[in-house]
């Protein structure tokens, strides 16, 4: 932004100011020791400099209380850091329950991200301004890491998983994205920008652009385009479960274990679904890995969640869908309607 | 005369601090070797627990006959080798040089077993990187299994060449009369690493052979 | 009359001479040469890949060297510098040399696996070299998985290789190292008699032959991944990255006490001698180190607190990084107090400890900042890491190094070394650290994330700063090159004691005898016993 002279750098949300205090009482620490570490050896180099190569010093024999002390009090001054330190890292690993969910997906060299409204930009965030956003993540290959040093975040992007983040940003501006975690070539490249604009302008920017069809219609139409609808039924009972309402709750699996159907089982569900079946049900299901990509799962999950909202119902399978256009430089994969045995 | 200088270098005070040198020298390498198996052990551990029944599943694709056999081997070569060192401490040194050479035999027919295993796997597509054409049930994590398998037995295995090296350098040696009931720590210690590798072996048997028994 | 029995005598460096006698020996002494010249050419190769580093981030754009250029150089710089420079720095030159003479014995348990560890040294150095020559690597020296197994289009199998092979010459260090200590040592010396950088080589030999071997074998798992697709940690099978990363820096970090507790050690002998005193609580002190290599292996996770591990994970392992704070706390403290009336000269080597203590100190402060939940997920993979592990490693290991080799210089090589030059440099390496690294906290704390080739502008002050520490850095560690070199022909010819330092190293000729010592001496008083010197001189 400002290319002049920074000593600090900006505090653009309110982990930030929380975050800037405890850096302020770890430098408080850091300062008095230092400052007594140096002003002892400088007094002692000083005044006890050998003035003659014969002289022997007294011997001062170690002392407990000593040692005692200076055991004791650091420990408590760390201890303090501990607690503080970790409250406020719970602070930044707990999203809040109202937060706007933002979808990223980082690649060699670019982070891409889709709004629920289906807004999709690459290397760029816009978000409004005073309203928590979650980042839900991953990555198509190596391990990225999300920062915004302005907001105090960063987490890891990883393969095939799931991590989030949030913030909630209190100051509209434009802020540096970088990735993070060495992630090859053009690592210094993998750079953007987040936009914290006002609510209104933040819904004037949302009704416009190349946004088109939300998330989760977009995701309606892959599955119906990958023929998912033709087992997976809501009309009358399938061959494989019915997704009406499963997102969030509890599952029982063939092994007599339940997992809870959040967006990980999903995907691996979709990736590799004998891996987890569910209770009652033949590992009929082919894998999908290799025809859909992160952003496609991604959309697909969002579709199965607003399952679990009366509202949108799911008909069968349209003749002649077209295939959603996969935007965001994502190649998409051939696709073919009746999906190849693994490999 | 010349046995003595051979047993006692230098830079030792006396024979009893040379021997408890290298005992102890030889004891500190192998925990130095725990901690090498500790990391793949440590892997397998994650694994398992994340994926226990893809790992049943892959478990049963092994021979439980074939992995018995070369278990029992593998205790058989380490009753010999202790007689060796027995043999070695009471200055019986035909009976050392046959109990090394019979040690070396069992050791290589244990190798014969496991590559037979090995080939086994490889020919039922099951030898990731080479030939891995399993298309089953969760086929990612019972490559996952295979992968571990193929690492852990493959370092194990490389470890009994390396003992049968060992073994055969030290049956050399005794052949010529190198050791004494005074001087045999060579062959003692040899010893301390041959029952690590056993050992180790009788680890890796029940976590890959063993664990899915009850569900054939 | 001292000078005169030093040419007269013959040393470990006159009773043989030729090629062969060098390459084919079991002294440790000589290997410690061997070694010292080894890793010399590291440091300075390791050097080289810096100084183009911080040329190119002279200015925003990456204008000097290619993305992937950058990319080899820092890799090559972390892994030869981390493997090949800091970890064998003072445990195989220093340390070789020094703990047989320290306990009073004639070499290590093993000489033969000593020499055999140089061998295995330099043929793993030579892997990396070759793939440094064939293309170089680009993976950073962490090796992180998925990149380094599937993504990486350089000679990462020769690499790893390389430091496999490397890995295990430091295992038999610290084989042989544990057991000498052990079994070894002279009559009368007994565990609290010993000198506490025998203390700190135990606790780094511990490390070494504990974590070492599963460095090993997680380098290997990769080069498996990539040469045979044996996806260990493969995410498209179910494996999992962050396991690597767990089996990495349970290695990984605990080799930071590796480069760091031999300087402190060191730091302890250097104090003691140029302030005429027994160091202070020599207990808490002998204890602190054994106490970092325990704890040091139960730290790993701080390097992971945005990898996606539990959030409890976590914060135990932020809690035990701060338990690590603790002992390292008590070494500096002690330091101080040894200080405090004594009799305190400025020869070079002390300017090294001084200097060592003051950058250790900010590295440490600024390493509890680090284990610190909330700060770290700010600052972690920022300049703000690459400024603390420098203080530790640059800061502290490379000065404690200096300092120590300066120190016992004289008996090494029978030479003194040009004392005005000497100070000069250190005061110019202390200066030039300090201007290259100190701007790189702030710029961290900035949020100017690590490894990147072009940054945005308004970092580039404190990347000027920062370049500019590191010329004269580089010329401050030229200059004791040269008179180092100069001093082996033209120095003054040192007498046995030059410090008048109470070592069992000391009581010998410089340089010293084929076997250390004309007889095995006895040891009848504790370390650090300046009054034996009176008793000697007496005597």
């Amino acid at each position: 932004m400002n290319p002049s002279f920074q000593l600090l750098p900006e505090q653009a949300s309110a982990t930030a100011v929380h975050l800037d205090h405890l850096t302020l009482y770890l430098l408080i620490v850091a300062a008095i020791f230092s400052t007594l570490i140096f002003a002892l050896i400088f007094f002692f180099a000083i005044k006890y400099r050998r003035r003659s190569g014969h002289e022997r010093p007294v011997e001062v024999h170690g002392a407990l209380t000593l040692e005692i002390i200076w055991t004791v009090v650091p420990f408590i001054l760390m201890m303090i850091m501990f607690t503080w330190g970790a409250s406020v890292f719970f602070e930044m690993s707990r999203p809040p329950d109202d937060a706007m969910n933002v979808y990223v997906v980082g690649k060699q060299w670019m982070w891409k991200t889709q709004h629920l409204e289906g807004q999709r930009e690459i290397n760029e965030l816009h978000v409004p301004l005073g309203r928590p956003v979650k980042l839900t993540m991953t990555s198509e290959d190596v391990i990225h890491s999300f920062y915004m040093p302005a907001f105090r975040v960063k987490f890891d992007v990883l393969p095939g998983k799931y991590t989030t983040a949030w913030f909630n940003p209190t100051k509209p501006g434009k802020y540096h994205l970088f990735c993070a975690e060495y992630c090859g070539t053009l690592h210094s490249g993998m750079i953007g920008w987040i936009y914290v604009m006002e609510p209104a302008e933040y819904e004037r920017w949302l009704a416009g652009g190349s946004g088109g069809e939300s998330l989760a219609s977009n995701g309606e139409k892959l599955f119906q385009y990958l023929a998912c609808a033709n087992c997976h039924r809501t009309d009358k009972p399938g061959r494989c479960p019915n997704l009406q309402g499963v997102f969030g709750t509890a599952v029982r699996l063939t092994t007599g274990e339940t997992v809870k159907a959040d967006e990980a089982y999903i995907r691996e569900s979709i990736l590799n679904p004998s891996a987890r079946i569910v209770a009652g049900y033949q590992n009929i299901m082919p894998s999908f890995q290799g025809q859909v990509t992160e952003e496609d799962l991604l959309q697909l999950i969002e579709y199965i969640k607003s399952l679990g909202k009366p509202g949108p119902q799911v008909g069968g399978p349209a003749p002649g869908a077209n295939p959603p256009a996969l935007q965001g430089g994502a190649a998409a994969p051939a696709r073919s309607l009746v999906p190849k045995q693994n490999r | 005369m010349a046995n003595h200088t051979l047993a006692l270098r230098h830079h030792f005070d006396d024979v009893e601090q040379q021997k408890s040198a290298s005992t102890f020298g030889m004891w500190v390498f192998l925990v130095t070797e725990i901690l090498f198996f500790g990391g793949m052990f440590c892997c397998y551990t994650v694994y398992r627990s994340l994926y226990p029944s893809a790992f049943g599943h892959a478990s049963n694709h092994l021979d439980v006959i074939l992995g018995a056999v070369s278990t029992a081997v593998l205790i058989c070569s380490s009753f010999t080798m202790a007689c060796a060192v027995n043999s070695a401490a009471t200055g019986a040194k035909h009976a050392l040089v046959a109990f090394l050479w019979v040690t070396i035999l069992f050791a290589a027919a244990f190798l014969v077993v496991e590559m037979s295993e090995w080939h086994l796997l490889y020919k039922e597509g099951l030898m990731p990187g080479f030939n891995f054409t399993y298309h089953d049930v969760d086929p990612g994590h019972v490559q996952l299994f295979f992968c571990m398998y193929f690492a852990m037995t493959g370092l194990h295995a490389s470890h009994v060449t390396i003992g049968i090296g060992l073994l055969g350098v030290m049956a050399f040696r005794a052949s010529r009369g190198v050791f004494t009931p005074q001087y045999y720590t060579p062959i003692e210690i040899s010893g301390l690493y041959w029952h690590f590798v056993d050992l180790v072996w009788i680890f890796l048997f029940p976590l890959y052979y063993l664990i899915a028994r009850h569900l054939q | 009359m001292i000078t005169a029995t030093v040419e007269t005598r013959e040393n470990y460096l006159t009773h043989e001479y030729g090629v062969k006698s060098w390459l084919l020996t079991q002294d440790h002494k000589r290997i410690a040469l061997l070694y010292l010249g080894a890793i010399s050419f590291f440091f300075f190769l390791g050097g080289i890949f810096a100084t183009v580093i911080r040329l190119e981030l002279l200015t925003p754009p990456g204008d000097l060297v290619s993305a992937q250029t950058y990319n080899k150089l820092f890799t090559l710089h972390g892994v030869i510098m981390v493997f090949l420079f800091l970890i064998p720095a003072i445990p195989a030159t220093l340390g070789n040399f020094l703990v047989p003479m320290m306990i009073g014995c004639k070499d290590l348990a093993f000489p033969k696996l000593n020499l055999l560890s140089w061998y295995i040294f330099m043929v793993g150095g030579i892997c990396v070299l070759y793939a440094m020559l064939q293309g170089g690597v680009d993976t950073g020296w962490t090796f992180y998985v998925p990149f380094s197994t599937s993504y990486a289009n350089t000679y990462v199998i020769l690499t790893a290789v390389g430091i496999f092979i490397a890995g295990f010459a430091s295992i038999l260090t610290g084989l042989n190292f544990i057991v000498t200590i052990h079994q070894m040592r002279a009559p009368g010396l007994t565990w609290y008699r010993l000198p506490l950088f025998i203390w700190s080589m135990y606790a780094t030999s511990l490390i070494m032959v504990l974590g070492t071997p599963v460095v090993a074998v997680t380098i290997l798992l990769v080069a498996l991944e990539r040469g045979f697709h044996f996806g260990i940690f493969d995410p498209a099978l179910g494996g999992d990255p962050v396991l690597f990363q767990h089996l990495f820096w349970f290695y990984s970090h605990p080799a930071v006490y590796i480069m760091v507790l031999p300087a402190m050690g060191v730091v302890s002998e250097l104090v003691s001698v140029y302030s005429r005193k027994k160091v202070f609580g020599y207990k808490f002190v002998a204890f602190s180190s054994v106490a970092i290599a325990v704890l040091g292996f139960l730290v790993w996770g701080h390097h992971m607190f945005v990898s996606s591990q539990s959030v409890y994970a976590s914060m135990v392992f932020s809690f035990l990084s701060f338990l690590v704070a603790v002992p390292s706390a008590i070494k500096v403290f002690n330091w101080t107090a040894t200080l405090y009336k004594g009799s305190i000269s400025y020869d070079t080597p002390m300017l090294y400890a001084f200097g060592f203590i003051g950058l250790f100190t900010i590295g440490g402060l600024t390493g509890t900042f680090l284990a610190t939940l909330g700060f770290d997920v700010h600052v972690t993979d920022t300049y703000f890491v690459v400024a603390h592990f420098h203080y530790i490693m640059v800061g502290g290991t490379m000065m404690a190094y200096l300092g120590g080799l300066h120190y016992w210089w004289p008996k090494m090589t029978g030479r003194m070394y040009a004392e005005g030059w000497a100070k000069l440099s250190a005061l110019v390496i202390f200066l030039g650290f300090n201007l290259t690294f100190f701007p790189q906290f702030i710029m961290g704390y900035l949020g100017m994330p690590r490894r990147y080739h072009a940054y945005p502008e308004e970092f580039q002050v404190y990347h000027v700063l920062s370049t500019a520490g590191a010329s004269v850095l580089a010329v401050g560690y030229l200059i004791p090159a040269v008179y180092f070199i100069w001093s082996l022909r033209y120095g003054k010819l040192a007498p046995d004691n030059p410090w008048n330092a109470t070592g069992l190293e000391w009581q010998t000729t410089s340089p010293p005898l084929p076997e250390n010592f004309e007889i095995t001496p006895v040891v009848n008083h504790e370390a650090y016993d300046y009054s034996i010197l009176e008793e000697m001189k007496v005597g």
